[in-house]
């Protein structure tokens, strides 16, 4: 066994997720293989809203996965890192959202 | 960056003995299947050649740059270069060859003293599609070269040059300082003169190969990207994007071991081996020339010192049918060829 949670090679047995349950590990690739071909988006944009989502989710195998996938598809890390900032500001503007929350609850306790 | 080749730094991955060793050794000694395992799985081992279809002439390891990644170990400090004699015995086989494609790489071909009279004889031999592999910054260093796009035309070369991206810093990190605005302006200065430009006759394409321990992207995505980006940033046109994988040879693989990427990259090469890249490799039509008249089967062979596998090994015994009965010679870095959608001098094969 590892002495650390996540090992960088584990990625690499991601498919075997199959092993122990064939039908929904299937159905699984075969959505995320779909959702990741050019539609609407170009894969290109794909990737770096996958790169973006890695960060929030603090998902370390896909910011490997997407920051080595942006690099093949000639993303700069300009781009790479303005997408990271993207994700980050919608989830700081989440939670400072809910300080309206805090502020009608403060007020409504409040004299 | 270093300014001197792995060579002239006396570094152990200079030597083709030291490089194959490395590659047959670690990981596929008991984790990874060999290439030729892979071979045998599809009935292909031994490797034979298909119709010949392309003659590549390596003129000599000079070149002005000193690229991360060259898998020639080309540099200013390298001196071999093709004679003329050898360029003769070149033609003289261009004369009776199959192979419709002439294409001429080094180092830098242009750096070859007798670079210009070779074309010139050549051109008039009637090859289908005469390839010249500039590196575009040579066309800018030094006024003798300033002529080089003109020369071109005149003699209806076909010009394939390298360009890691269309931004200056990566392209920049891998071949050099100052490169990036180089070839730019050399990019212009075929443009200028229609190279690139639609229906002008005069091809011009452009070669990318990962700058890093990736495996490159998508070919067709990955030219318009460049196709946008050049023509909005600098109003540059070009016909066709190569995407070639780095092959674990030489420098790149001197980069990967002291990066601590090179387990990695084989897994990725391996992971990612196509069978179906296998029928169209380019070990399969095409003959590689070195400097000095040897054969081999491919120019990463060639950097291997691996010889042809046959009892024709020298330009100067040349025949090709006897050549057309070899098996091609393989190792670990002919990974590098098969995979996604394989990786040739001509781009990706599948």
């Amino acid at each position: 066994m590892s002495d650390s949670y996540y090992d960088p090679k584990d990625l690499r047995k991601f498919p075997k997720i199959t092993d122990w349950s064939e039908e929904l590990g299937t159905k699984f690739f075969d959505y995320y293989g779909k959702v990741f071909e050019k539609g609407a988006l170009s894969e290109r944009e794909k990737s770096l809203i996958a790169l973006a989502v890695s960060h929030v989710v603090k998902c370390p195998y896909c910011i490997d996965a997407y920051t080595q996938d942006g690099l093949q598809r000639g993303i700069t890390k300009e781009e790479m890192m303005e997408a990271v900032h993207t994700g980050a500001a919608i989830e700081s503007g989440a939670t400072l959202v809910h300080a309206t929350q805090m502020m009608k609850k403060y007020d409504k306790l409040s004299h | 960056m270093a300014t001197k080749s792995l060579l002239a730094r006396k570094k152990l991955m200079a030597k083709a003995e030291e490089q194959l060793k490395f590659l047959s050794n670690g990981i596929f000694k008991d984790e990874l299947p060999t290439f030729k395992d892979q071979l045998e799985k599809i009935n292909d081992f031994p490797l034979k050649p298909k119709s010949l279809e392309i003659l590549q002439l390596n003129l000599g390891y000079m070149c002005n740059q000193v690229c991360e990644h060259c898998h020639v170990d080309a540099g200013p400090d390298r001196k071999e270069i093709m004679t003329k004699e050898t360029m003769q015995q070149c033609l003289d086989v261009i004369k009776t060859t199959k192979a419709h494609t002439l294409d001429l790489t080094g180092g830098a071909p242009e750096m070859n003293p007798n670079f210009r009279w070779f074309v010139e004889e050549a051109a008039q031999l009637g090859v289908k599609d005469f390839i010249v592999r500039s590196n575009l910054t040579i066309i800018r260093a030094n006024k003798k070269y300033y002529d080089l796009p003109e020369f071109f035309k005149k003699h209806k070369v076909h010009v394939v040059s390298s360009m890691p991206h269309w931004t200056k810093g990566k392209t920049d990190k891998q071949r050099g300082s100052g490169v990036f605005d180089k070839s730019i302006r050399a990019l212009q200065d075929l443009n200028a003169i229609g190279y690139g430009l639609p229906d002008s006759g005069l091809q011009l394409d452009l070669v990318y190969n990962p700058s890093g321990a990736f495996l490159p992207s998508n070919q067709e995505a990955l030219e318009q990207d460049f196709k946008t980006a050049l023509k909005e940033d600098f109003g540059i046109e070009f016909n066709s994007l190569f995407t070639i994988t780095n092959l674990p040879i030489s420098r790149y693989l001197d980069y990967l071991i002291a990066s601590e990427n090179y387990e990695d990259y084989m897994y990725k090469l391996v992971d990612a081996y196509n069978p179906a890249a296998v029928k169209n490799v380019m070990c399969r039509n095409t003959l590689s020339i070195s400097w000095d008249g040897w054969l081999y089967d491919c120019d990463f062979n060639q950097m291997l010192e691996m010889k042809v596998d046959s009892p024709v090994q020298h330009i100067k015994d040349y025949n090709e049918e006897q050549l057309q009965d070899r098996s091609i010679c393989v190792s670990q870095h002919c990974y590098g060829c098969t995979a996604g959608a394989g990786s040739s001098c001509q781009g990706s094969v599948v």
